[in-house]
């Protein structure tokens, strides 16, 4: 396939947009975190945001790859089963004229720093950087690529279509799987290993509140991210299903509405709950809307978009406080309920709301096959690498640091030295 | 349990995609496809099971 200078020009400056969505995830985990820990959640952001896209460059793309180029395949009843790319490290062979793969390898640079950050969420202020850089480099070199393969670069979740006629084959255009719940579900694995923050839960089990000390910070990345956004789902549905640019407004209307409508519903049930609406979780429905979106944005109706964004805005309270009360799950930025829940349903919402140029029938059993996928094979895969990397590089910090604040203990200086401790005693 | 959990999930994936390898009838497909998924869930909900942070350890850190 090749592109016209015109949408090749579209899609580069899209792509150009994806940083923004990193700049957004890592400022809205700053805001969710305590202000001993904030200089730490941005450092952090940045340099699991540096390795990943330097391990996928060295190798994540030679696994990814791209549709039409080398890969290793299965037979698997007469039908090959593409299951891992098999280009060149350093991007190698890769010629950058605007061709898609060369484009492919250019989002997948800023896609798997975006999946990087994902799980910082979940480890706020325990998980060691030195943890966080050995995780993010598995995520930009392995885990990632690997199902992106799946996904875009030709492999058998893509080919479900043409191999078994289950419609366009698993349709993710902005990585709602790909890079949304891959980040997720590798967040949960980190949250289980890490264990609960010290004083989160009472002998008796139950949760302590303990608020992020930045709500600007955190409604800005909210805003950050929705460029970050629009950018991932125009440039994925060009590059991986062939959508022409004209259709980009309708792309940008459906980001925007299921984030929209996600962000009020959120707004709504916390008012329904607490008296006022909550701004942390009103802004977690927001990114969750914007996470739901990416699968199929370039394929809904905008009514559908508004019910995947209802949808979306209920659940994702539902998910955080099920997930902190009754599972004993302690995820500071909500990232597994954010990135992983709402990921999952983005991708079945496509299946169920989604209408297809081909007009081909069964596309929710491909969805469905990749959600299997993803829960089957990813989330195992990412937990045992974790498991690994726990038992080489230590990933908690020690009880004296996370005492301390991750700033001081693991950077030698607080964010805010003027007020050094006064702003978390405040907030007690 | 956390073991068990994980095998499930693992199980539940490799029966969804031969059901799709193999099986060519829609209404089968489709059933053991979700069949699978429900493995899934089961393995899903062990490994949620086994990280509960137990009473002695939620005292330590506390």
């Amino acid at each position: 396939m090749t592109l016209a200078p015109v949408t090749v020009a579209v899609c580069a400056a899209l792509i150009l947009l994806i940083p923004f969505a990193f700049a957004g995830l890592a400022l809205m985990n700053c805001g969710f975190g305590r202000s001993r820990s904030a200089a730490h959640a941005l450092m952090a952001a940045l340099t699991v945001a540096a390795v990943a896209a330097i391990a996928y460059v060295v190798c994540g793309f030679a696994w990814q790859g791209s549709a039409g180029r080398p890969a290793y395949a299965l037979i698997v009843s007469g039908k090959p089963w593409n299951w891992i790319g098999a280009e060149r490290f350093f991007l190698s062979g890769l010629d950058f004229d605007g061709s898609p793969a060369a484009l492919a390898a250019c989002f997948g640079v800023f896609a798997a720093a975006l999946a990087a950050c994902i799980p910082l969420g979940a480890g706020a202020e325990r998980w060691r950087l030195a943890g966080s850089i050995a995780s993010a480099a598995v995520l930009g070199g392995w885990t990632f690529p690997l199902f992106a393969h799946w996904v875009w670069g030709g492999g058998w979740l893509e080919q479900l279509g043409s191999n078994y006629g289950l419609g366009i084959g698993f349709a993710d255009a902005g990585g709602a799987g790909a890079i949304q719940a891959v980040g997720g579900l590798t967040a949960l694995s980190v949250a289980w290993i890490l264990g609960p923050r010290r004083g989160k839960y009472s002998p008796d089990g139950m949760p302590a509140a303990i608020p992020g000390h930045n709500s600007a910070f955190v409604l800005c990345g909210c805003l950050l991210a929705l460029t970050g956004w629009l950018g991932l789902n125009g440039a994925g549905a060009i590059l991986f299903y062939d959508v022409a640019p004209a259709r980009l407004g309708l792309i940008a209307i459906n980001t925007f509405l299921v984030a929209g409508s996600a962000l009020l519903v959120t707004a709504l049930v916390t008012r329904a709950r607490f008296s006022k609406p909550d701004a942390s979780l009103s802004a977690n429905g927001w990114v969750a809307g914007l996470v739901a979106s990416s699968a199929g944005a370039p394929f809904l109706p905008p009514a559908a978009a508004l019910i995947v964004g209802i949808v979306t805005g209920a659940l994702v309270p539902v998910c955080i406080e099920w997930f902190e009360l009754h599972l004993g799950i302690d995820d500071p930025g909500g990232a597994v309920s954010v990135h992983g829940v709402a990921g999952l349903w983005g991708l079945l919402a496509a299946g169920l709301f989604a209408r297809f140029p081909s007009g081909r029938p069964d596309q929710v059993l491909a969805q469905l096959m990749g959600i299997a996928a993803l829960l089957g094979f990813v989330l195992p895969l990412t937990y045992g690498a974790n498991w690994i990397l726990n038992r080489l590089v230590r990933y908690r910090v020690a009880p004296e640091g996370e005492r301390q604040g991750l700033d001081l203990h693991e950077l030698g200086a607080n964010a805010y030295p003027e007020a050094a401790g006064y702003l978390d005693e405040m907030q007690r | 349990m956390k073991f068990a959990g994980f095998l499930l999930l693992v199980c539940g994936g490799v029966i969804s995609a031969t059901a799709i390898a193999i099986l060519a009838a829609r209404p089968a497909m489709t059933g053991f496809l979700l069949a699978g998924i429900a493995v899934e869930l089961v393995g899903l909900a062990l490994v949620f099971r086994a990280h509960i942070p137990p009473k002695e350890a939620r005292e330590d850190r506390g």
